[in-house]
Order: C-alpha cells, then structure tokens, then sequence
C-alpha cells in the first residue's frame, strides 16, 4: 500500500509535466484544428533555456525569475513558428500544415542535437528537503512540480473561461470564418493561442529537467509525442480533456513500471491509446465534429 | 511516348543491365549500396503515395510495416532456414515478409472504416509504437539489440524487379475501379459512399497493397544493411520516407520516384559532409560534426517547399509515360 502510494505520487508529478504538454497540442488544435508536431521539441526547447539562463547568467536568479525567462523565450519561439511556418499555409490543405509542422520539429530538435550532441545534466536550482509522511518520501520539488502545474493550469482555465481573449479564442475554435466579422483580429488571437501553448510546454520541459535531471535533444520526441498521446486520450482541442489524459497516461505508465518490466511501458500505453481511439474515436472528452457534403 | 511497347523494353532492357553491373561489378560498393537504397526508397514511397497521396489519409506508420516485413524475412532467412541459400528462399522471404505486413495493414484498414483525418493519424502513429515496443519485447528476435547475421541477399537486380513490381501492381491499382474508388476516398469520402462507391473495399485494397510492399521494402532493406533492431523502425524512419513521399509530390507515382531519388541523394551527398567517426541509426558519434547538421537541412527544405509549393514537386500530376489517359488526375484536390 504505501509502494502503491508513492508511486500515485510519482504519478501525479509525471501527469501534471503531461498535462501542460498536453495543453499546448490541445489548444492549438482547438483554434486551428491541425496537430502541432513542434510542440514536443518547444518542451524540449524550455529545458535547454532554463539550462542555458543558470549557466550563463553570473548572479544566481531567483527560481521564479528563470521560469518566467523560459516561459517568455519559449512563448516567443511559438509565436514565431507560427508566424513564418503556419500562417503562410493557413488556407492551404491541412496535409502540407502538419507535413510543415513535422518538419519544423525536426529542424529543432537536430539543430539542438547538432550544438548539444550528449545528454546534460540539469543544474540543482533550490535545496531540495525530503518528508517521510508514513513512510511515503516526498521531496519539496515534487510539490513544487505539482504546485507550479496546478497554478499554470487553473490560470488557463481562467484565462480561457473568463476573460475577453479566452471568449475571443473559443469562438476561432466554433467558427474561424465568422469571428473576423465580429472585429476579434483572428491572426493575434491565434499567435497568443500559440505562445500561450509553448510557454506552458516550456514551463513544462523546465519542471521535467528538474524532476528527472539529464536532458537531451530527444527528449522532445520521447517525452512530447507521450503528452500528444495524452491530449488525444482526453480529446484533442478540450482543454480538460488534456488534463484528464495526461494524469491518466501518467498513471498508466507508472504503474506499469512499477508492477511490470519497464520495457512494456510504451507498449501498454500505446495499447490503451488504440482500444480508446477504437471505443470512443474522439477521445474521452472529445466530441465528433459535424460532417458537411 | 506513344509506342505501348517502350515500357515494357525499357525495363527488360534495365534489369539486364542491373544484372550485368552486378555480375562484372562495373559500378564499386557504395554506388551500388546507393543504388540498392533508391530502389528500396522508390517502393517505400509510391507504397505510402497510394494511401498518403492518392486516397488522402495520413498515415505515420509506414516504417512500421517496414519493419514487420524486415523481421518476418529475416526470420525466415536466418532462424528457420540459416544454412539454405538459394534465390527462391529469399523470394519467398520478401514476399512472406510482405504477406505478413500486409495483414496487419488489413487489420489497420478495419479500424479505419471508423476513424479518419488526424485520428486516423494517430492510430497509426500508435501502431507503429506498438510494433517498435513490441519487437523490443520479443527475445526470440533479439529484443532491442536487434538481429544479427542476417545475409547479404538484396542485390541489384533484385531491387530492381521489386521496384518494378511495386510500380507496376501499384499503377495498375490507380488505374483500375478499386483505384478510381480510392481517388473518389481523396475527394470526399461520405459523398463517394452516397455515389454507391464501396469505400470499406477501396480502404481495405489500398492498407493491403501500401503495407505489403512496405514490408517487402523492409525485407530487402534488412538483408542488404545485415542488421536490424526496433530502432531503425522509428518514428524518424517514418517521417523520412513521408519527407520522400511530400517533397516528389502527392498522388504521383512519377513523384514518389523523384522524391526518392532526389531524397537519397542530397542525403548522401550531405553525409560527404561528415567529420568524425560517423552516425549509426539515429546515435551519433563525435564531438562536433557537420554531417547531423543535414538532419536540420532536410527537414528545413521540406518546411521551404511545403511553403512555396505545398503539393511537392510533382504534386497531383504524372509523367505522362506513366498515364493510360492523362484526363483521371488532373482534376484539383478540393479542401
């Protein structure tokens, strides 16, 4: 019981790094309806900033201070993205879009792999403490993941539910052709839905380089295309349904590592992606979009 | 070209030819590692044109295929029968890897009849996981480091047939009802069903044939490079016969060849660039090398061209030696 309770812990902290991933696939999906292939390797991209900002900069930053600084760089790389390798292919057929996507990836993460061709160690940022509450160990960083997360992602949903921009980004996603006419200038719109994605991914590549501290330049396809499976889990373009399947792909995959060989693990979480595409075609909290002739 | 017979000769006329450079050995070892590479990269990519291309869908999971075909083969050439080593066993081994790829792209296509555009995507992005994972599992193939010994059987004039094969079966698909029904898939699915046109049929015709000469590709790409693990059948493997695939231009087969001959080539010629001791599979080795820099250059004239010419270089048209009538593609893909 308490193996299994620490493992719900573990579970917690690699769902809620998912989760934000997640969030970045889904709410691009949601305004622009294509799969942002990029988005893993920006995750990637924020870990390598934050490993950049601690090693360049000679006073030692407050922590809050470098995740603002990778949030803002990796926001700005989004946004950039989707100014020169996006927006010029917006009308044209949805294929070339994701084709485009996939590359841009690529382009990152080799362009990482050929500056930084080993893995590095993330730099400690804090003095870590450890609890031992019945026997479960938790440490402040841990808490500190799932804290940062859980702000990030109830900042989202306020943000998207509450405010001027979230209504204006909610109508792209019901209706691109109309919303212009509503006078929302669509091109910001979507160039914030993209920097706002990138930035939490970034926030969410910096809290897994502190959580499991090697980083590399495959981390981005290893660690990016698990969050895509977990938004498409939840149902691409539903900001919940992002969260949900990031937590349950979390905890899929480490109870299968902690009760199976660890070699099964993108086995099972693969198969489950499959029997749940197969069950509900449009993920768990997606809904089929209307079909015209 | 009017003549309906220079088809048929040019071929026999290259595959004596092959036999030739590869009985004399006119051509030295690399060149004809370059040339068997085309070969198999011409298969690959008019495969994935028949289901990416002419009916529409995107498919990520073709190197899973590939791989399937690599294993079943292998394991017939090197676990079953090791010391037989004669033509026809390896004959028999593409083509039971091909049976063996193609079945499971038979099952692929049933759960397509369901799902479709991204989420058909996605599931094949999660079979091909599935495969790689799988394969990493299996001990009787080696688990992840792979399978070794295998022989060195894909020859030219091998590679040759095969790609004639491929152009051949998968051009006269194109051309025929089923091929017309896969094209109508492309235009618009649910008004083709209304039309009367059997899509579960098209779907199931286009997976079978896209994934079985995906697994012969995969066969002779394992006994001409003797070694395969489930890393070489990765989501980068892929995306590179994709990058083919959209850079020669979508719904051509005269594309697809373009594509892969143009693809290979630039990669080789890119590989030149290399300094250190080199690049095995997707690890590389060596403190600083220009060579991992092509991986950012390919995918960079890929972004470029997608940008400046989204169908590819021969998207939606053909060469004209390849057309029965020219009337069938020249219609625009509506989006």
């Amino acid at each position: 019981m308490q193996y299994f309770a620490q493992q719900a812990i573990n579970a917690i902290q690699l769902g809620s790094i998912y989760a934000l991933i997640a969030l970045g696939y889904s709410m691009v999906y949601g305004v622009l309806v294509m799969i942002n292939f990029a988005h893993g390797d920006i995750f990637m991209v924020g870990a390598f900033v934050c490993l950049l900002i601690v090693s360049l900069c000679p006073v030692t930053l407050p922590f809050i201070v470098i995740l603002l600084g990778v949030m803002l760089i990796t926001a700005l790389l989004g946004a950039l993205i989707e100014r020169f390798a996006y927006r010029p292919l917006r009308n044209a057929p949805r294929v070339s879009a994701i084709i485009t996507a996939l590359g841009c990836g690529l382009v990152i993460e080799n362009t990482v792999l050929s500056i930084s061709p080993y893995a590095k160690p993330m730099p400690v940022l804090f003095k870590v403490f450890t609890y031992h509450v019945d026997g479960i160990t938790v440490t402040t960083l841990q808490l500190m993941i799932i804290g940062i997360a859980i702000f990030l992602m109830l900042g989202l949903d306020f943000l998207v539910r509450k405010t001027p921009f979230g209504m204006a980004m909610r109508a792209i996603s019901f209706d691109t052709k109309t919303v212009p006419l509503m006078g929302i200038n669509v091109n910001l719109m979507i160039a914030l839905t993209f920097a706002i994605g990138a930035g939490l991914g970034g926030a969410a590549g910096m809290l897994y380089g502190l959580a499991y501290p090697v980083i590399s330049a495959s981390m981005g396809t290893l660690v990016g295309w698990k969050a895509f499976v977990a938004a498409v889990i939840g149902g691409i373009g539903d900001i919940r349904g992002a969260v949900l399947g990031g937590f349950i792909l979390a905890a899929v995959e480490i109870m299968t590592v902690a009760f199976l060989p660890s070699t099964y693990r993108d086995l099972i979480s693969y198969s489950l992606l499959l029997v749940i595409l197969i069950f509900k075609p449009y993920g768990l909290l997606g809904s089929a979009p209307n079909q015209k002739v | 070209m009017t003549c309906r017979w220079a088809l048929p000769v040019l071929v026999v006329i290259g595959f004596i030819f092959t036999v030739i450079i590869e009985k004399y050995q006119l051509f030295n070892g690399y060149t004809v590692f370059v040339l068997v590479t085309i070969g198999i990269n011409i298969i690959l990519c008019a495969s994935l044109n028949l289901v990416n291309g002419y009916m529409g869908e995107f498919s990520v999971g073709h190197a899973g295929f590939m791989g399937l075909g690599a294993y079943a083969a292998s394991i017939l050439t090197v676990k079953i029968f090791p010391n037989v080593d004669t033509p026809v066993l390896f004959f028999c081994a593409v083509i039971a890897g091909g049976l063996v790829a193609a079945f499971i792209g038979f099952l692929l296509a049933i759960l397509s009849f369901k799902t479709r555009g991204d989420y058909l995507a996605i599931i094949t992005l999660a079979f091909l996981m599935i495969v790689k994972s799988s394969l990493e599992n299996i001990h009787y193939v080696g688990g992840p480091r792979g399978l070794l010994g295998i022989h060195h059987l894909t020859t030219l004039p091998w590679t040759f047939f095969w790609v004639v094969v491929t152009l051949w079966v998968i051009r006269n698909l194109i051309y025929s009802k089923i091929g017309r029904a896969i094209i109508a898939i492309r235009e618009d699915e649910i008004a083709a069903n209304a039309m009367g046109v059997r899509t579960r049929e098209a779907k199931i015709f286009a997976f079978a044939t896209s994934s079985f000469f995906g697994g012969i590709a995969g066969a002779l790409y394992a006994h001409q490079i003797q070694f395969i693990n489930p890393s070489s059948f990765d989501i980068l493997k892929s995306t590179e016969i994709l990058v083919m695939v959209y850079l020669g231009g979508v719904g051509s087969l005269g594309g697809s060849i373009l594509g892969a001959v143009v693809f290979t080539l630039l990669y080789r010629f890119l590989e030149q660039l290399t300094i250190g001791p080199g690049q095995l599979g997707s690890w590389h080795f060596g403190p600083w090398q220009l060579g991992t820099w092509r991986m950012v250059i390919m995918p960079l004239i890929l972004v470029l061209l997608m940008l400046f010419r989204p169908r590819g270089i021969m998207g939606l048209r053909e060469f004209a030696w390849f057309l029965p009538s020219r009337e069938l593609l020249t219609r625009r893909k509506k989006e």
